[in-house]
């Protein structure tokens, strides 16, 4: 089915969300739609699938206009999406989920379950995607959720699946599995829309290439652009991909976590018997697949999660036991990892948020009663040091973008002398030019002496940013490695993303020496500067095709 | 949902298992226990003469065989029963010290323990024997409401509305099922008049906290307000004007089932009962299959869990929110009958009396689940009925603190459940679009 999307507009308020965007997916093509986040990709992916109304153009399949008044018109229609946050009941089983709003029923409503697993088992088997159909979805690794997902969309006969940054939540590995999925569905005549900003993933996989800058259509790339090319193109000046930092200086082991575990009130081990040190002025960071333990960890250390078992101290001091205010007194920063719930409070002015830490203490604040122009003058000073573009400080927060919010919650963060910074997923849902910024402060931070840990689950601002890089799954840490060793040589991307799925260090560079990723191979000197297109033959998964290193590989035709 | 005994202790290092866990053990079980325990020592075991017997009854008259009364030596029961305490206690320390978590099934032991142990004090050396046959057969009367209410329940909060208005869809459906009746002259009217109106009740809470995203809480409240001041100007203006047409007592015919009324001890309990209460076993198995093994229950379920999952899918979350609250209403509302027609009673000044909360409450302790609901909802009706059984025999104990028993046996349930039951996830929260 060849799909075309012709002059779609949709406005928010006083945002332009998608501006006249034009695009045309042919029968049987991976097509990357390419742009930063806020760029407009999901938003024009949810006009396509009728969850939102679009203000202005229109839809054609095969030539001829179609409308959807809701997803169920899309799906009719023969498109199919998989949506960055996954759209499954976590309670029910993968057939419940499959049969959801298509449900094959017998007398009085009642489910024909056994015709529903019937239905996972065909596709699965079909693209030997290994799902139990009785398996609560809540159980599974997030990989196998997408290929629910998956099987969700095709079990409706899709024939255009679009694929909202599915990338975002995968091990490196899986990744490459879901590369190998890709493929076999294009064989099979599906057309992929493959949405993401993740420049290596699209000169993987993609035929074609559209790039997205600010609800606009700004160009169309071959895939065997180089990275740099597509990047300028995606942000609209030349950026750089690295993060610019000397060696780090390490000191002292000033911040120790000894045994620490963390179990859920349903008994859910979240955090399991981790010990590590960070050294006064290097960035430890963590890496691991969403969900393994790491969100809990950095609470634990801020004290809005308690341990269980376990001691931290900081400074040769144990710090559990004591309350959050004290914590943060003692020189804690703290960047949480979801900005928006815990890093502000929305509807507080700039100004307000930027002294919730520090509020009730001279110069904010004289006995019961705040000082207003202190506070004001604290925010004039703290938005010109951290280059925050507002209108006005008294402005609620909420009017900023997330990339400035996410600077007032830095500048917050690091206006008190620290003794240690925590900053979890401190670059998500930020575009490029913020993400230089906010890295180049991290790095600033550590030259000043202070111990940093970040938690990242992408692993390529693990291995811009790391000195040494702890890898967590399901609640353990699997390996400590150093991002440079001795040799000099740079830690390999596989090695970490097979950490990621619980490999353990020793095995996980066997196995990375036997066989390379496609995505690895795509950068085979893996030190983020951008090298020829380089893909693996045939069937890039599963197989160990790849005995030696480097990978046998060819120029793509 | 009593969690197997293992034989062995798992081991911690089990790498294959999809998820580690490690139960969070505590000792509140055991203090709990203790305390049972100690009061049955102190207040009842050493207060309690060495010759002094206690008598249970357990026929009733239509039996076909007649049971004996039971006489049983009161101190050397307790006695006993003490011992069973004791061992649960030192049980569940034991399951705490090897950090595993402690089978559902203890606590219903203790429970009835000390139940039994409360009631051979009160019978001890008296004359009057404990009617175990009137205790049970109260207790599932006094049941009926809050099952029909915590049946309405599982329904809006499993779509993700929360109906605090359960307890106005009672009373008006009481009202309504005494008015029509009386005006008919047949009970059978009220049972279709009774579900219109908990109907209407269901759809004014979905219009607003549908429509217009009120609060659902705020929302139930005031409607439970409205049913309360508008029965009770209705009761005291129109009804009382003309009692006989409008207030008339219409009691529904007890429908004795054959053979099954028979059963001793719970026999003449389940089956020889009125329609409506045939009618809520039919709707707590009805519901328990439809809820997990149906298109509507998955649909419904789905929409009180992810919402935007469903809409993805072409489910109509508002649609489906609004026809199940209405549906729940109905039912809640059918319910409240009970109080009327179904106890051949007259319509009273808020005769609901608080029951519709309760519900919610047994709707929680069940985990919304009907069954648990309905169990929870038992616990509640028997610990009312022993309250009033106790008075009437006469315990000493003020009746004024026994017919307390059953809130503070709310409070106790639902605080010692919470943190392990998960409500379904969207509750509450009013669904829109991007």
């Amino acid at each position: 089915m060849k799909l075309e999307l012709q002059g779609i507009t949709k406005v928010f308020g006083s945002l332009v969300a998608n501006d006249h965007i034009d695009l045309v997916v042919e029968p049987g093509e991976i097509h990357a739609l390419l742009g930063e986040n806020g760029a407009g990709k999901s938003t024009l992916m949810n006009v396509l699938y009728g969850l939102y109304d679009p203000d202005d153009g229109q839809i054609l399949l095969d030539g001829a206009p179609a409308t959807f008044k809701g997803p169920g018109d899309a799906v009719a229609a023969g498109i199919g999406m998989v949506h960055q946050h996954f759209m499954l009941v976590p309670v029910f089983t993968v057939a419940e989920s499959v049969a959801l709003g298509y449900e094959p029923t017998g007398a009085a409503g009642v489910l024909k379950l056994d015709e529903a697993r019937r239905r996972v088992t065909e596709i699965s088997d079909r693209f030997g995607f290994h799902v139990d159909p009785d398996a609560r979805i809540e159980d599974l690794p997030v990989g196998v959720q997408q290929r629910v997902e998956i099987i969700k969309a095709l079990s409706r006969d899709a024939k255009v699946l679009i694929l909202d940054e599915p990338t975002a939540v995968l091990t490196p590995q899986e990744t490459d599995e879901l590369i190998g999925i890709m493929r076999e569905l294009k064989e099979a005549g599906t057309s992929i829309v493959f949405i993401t900003h993740k420049l290596r993933e699209v000169r993987a996989i993609a035929d074609r290439i559209t790039v997205i800058r600010r609800g606009k259509v700004v160009g169309e790339a071959s895939p065997s652009s180089t990275e740099t090319e597509l990047a300028s193109l995606m942000v609209g000046r030349s950026v750089s991909l690295t993060v610019d930092k000397t060696p780090a200086q390490p000191g002292e082991a000033s911040f120790e976590v000894d045994g620490l575990s963390v179990i859920a009130a349903n008994g859910t081990v979240l955090v399991d018997d981790i010990s590590f040190d960070v050294r006064a002025g290097e960035i430890l960071c963590v890496a691991g697949v969403q969900g393994n333990g790491q969100t809990e960890l950095a609470e634990v250390i801020l004290g809005i999660e308690e341990a269980d078992a376990g001691s931290i101290r900081l400074g040769g001091e144990p710090i559990l036991g004591k309350g959050v205010k004290e914590r943060l007194r003692s020189g804690i920063g703290f960047v949480p990892e979801d900005r928006s719930t815990d890093g502000v409070v929305s509807s507080f002015s700039i100004a307000e948020n930027l002294v919730l830490d520090l509020y009730d203490t001279a110069p904010f604040a004289r006995g019961v009663s705040m000082s207003p122009a202190t506070v004001a003058a604290n925010a004039e000073q703290r938005t010109e040091e951290f280059d925050v573009r507002y209108t006005s400080v008294h402005d609620p927060i909420s009017t900023l973008s997330g990339g400035n919010a996410q600077k007032v919650v830095l500048a917050r963060e690091m206006s008190r002398p620290l003794r240690l910074l925590v900053a979890s997923q401190p670059t998500r849902g930020l575009d490029v030019g913020s993400i230089e910024f906010v890295h180049k402060r991290v790095v600033e931070e550590r030259d000043r002496g202070t111990p940093v840990i970040i938690v990242s689950t992408e692993l390529d601002e693990v291995l811009g940013l790391a000195d040494r890089i702890a890898v967590m799954y399901r609640g353990r840490i699997v390996g400590i490695v150093d991002a440079v060793d001795e040799h000099g040589t740079r830690v390999n991307r596989d090695v970490l993303g097979l950490m990621m799925a619980g490999v353990p260090l020793e095995d996980a560079q066997q196995q990375a020496a036997e066989h390379h990723s496609v995505l690895g191979a795509a950068d085979l000197d893996g030190d983020g500067v951008p090298d020829h297109l380089q893909r693996p033959a045939g069937e890039p998964t599963g197989e160990h095709r790849h005995t030696s290193a480097p990978a046998t590989t060819e120029e793509h035709p | 949902m009593s969690t197997a005994t293992q034989p062995h202790q798992a081991t911690p290092s089990d790498e294959t298992s999809v998820q580690r866990t490690r139960p969070k053990v505590s000792l509140k079980s055991t203090i709990v226990y203790a305390l049972a325990a100690l009061v049955t020592l102190l207040a009842w075991v050493l207060d309690t003469p060495a010759d002094a017997r206690t008598t249970f009854q357990f026929g009733s008259s239509g039996d076909l065989f007649r049971i004996p009364n039971v006489p049983v030596p009161a101190l050397g029961f307790l006695v006993v029963l003490l011992v069973v305490m004791l061992a649960a206690t030192a049980f569940s320390f034991w399951r705490y010290r090897e950090r595993r978590p402690l089978p559902a099934w203890v606590h219903v032991v203790v429970g009835a323990s000390f139940v039994l142990a409360f009631l051979t004090f009160v019978g001890a050396g008296r004359s009057t024997v404990i009617p175990m046959v009137s205790l049970l057969a109260g207790a599932l009367a006094l049941s009926v409401p809050l099952v029909f209410g915590a049946m309405s329940g599982v329904i809006c909060e499993r779509s993700g509305i929360i109906n605090i208005a359960i307890e106005g869809q009672l009373l008006f459906g009481a009202f309504a099922g005494a008015v029509a009746a009386s005006a008919a002259g047949s009970g059978y009217v009220g049972l279709i008049a009774a579900p219109i109106a908990g109907g209407l009740v269901g759809a004014g809470l979905a219009w607003f906290a549908v429509t217009f995203r009120v609060n659902q809480i705020i929302v139930g409240v005031v409607l439970n307000t409205l049913i309360i001041g508008l029965t009770g100007f209705l009761f005291s203006t129109v009804l009382s004007d003309n009692k006989a047409l409008w207030n008339t007592r219409m009691p529904l015919p007890r429908i004795r089932i054959p053979l099954l009324a028979d059963i001793p001890v719970i026999g003449p309990v389940l089956f020889n009962q009125t329609i409506l209460v045939y009618l809520m076993y039919a709707l707590v198995i009805g519901l328990q299959i439809m809820l997990f093994r149906s298109r509507w229950g998955l649909r419904t379920r789905a929409v009180g869990e992810h919402p935007k999952a469903a809409d993805t899918v072409g489910i109509k979350v508002n649609v489906r929110r609004v026809w199940n609250t209405i549906l729940g209403g109905a039912i809640a509302g059918l319910g409240g009958a009970f109080f009327t027609v179904g106890s051949g009673l007259a319509f009273g000044r808020e005769m609901s009396a608080g029951q519709g909360y309760i519900a919610l409450a047994a709707m929680i302790l069940g985990k919304w689940n009907p069954w648990g609901a309905v169990m929870a909802a038992l616990l509640f009706g028997f610990s009312k009925n022993l309250g009033n059984v106790l008075s009437t025999i006469g315990s000493g104990v003020p009746s004024e603190l026994l017919l307390m028993l059953p809130y503070v046996i709310t409070i106790l349930a639902v605080a010692g459940f919470v943190g392990r039951v998960r409500p379904p996830a969207a509750e509450g929260v009013p669904y829109t679009k991007s």
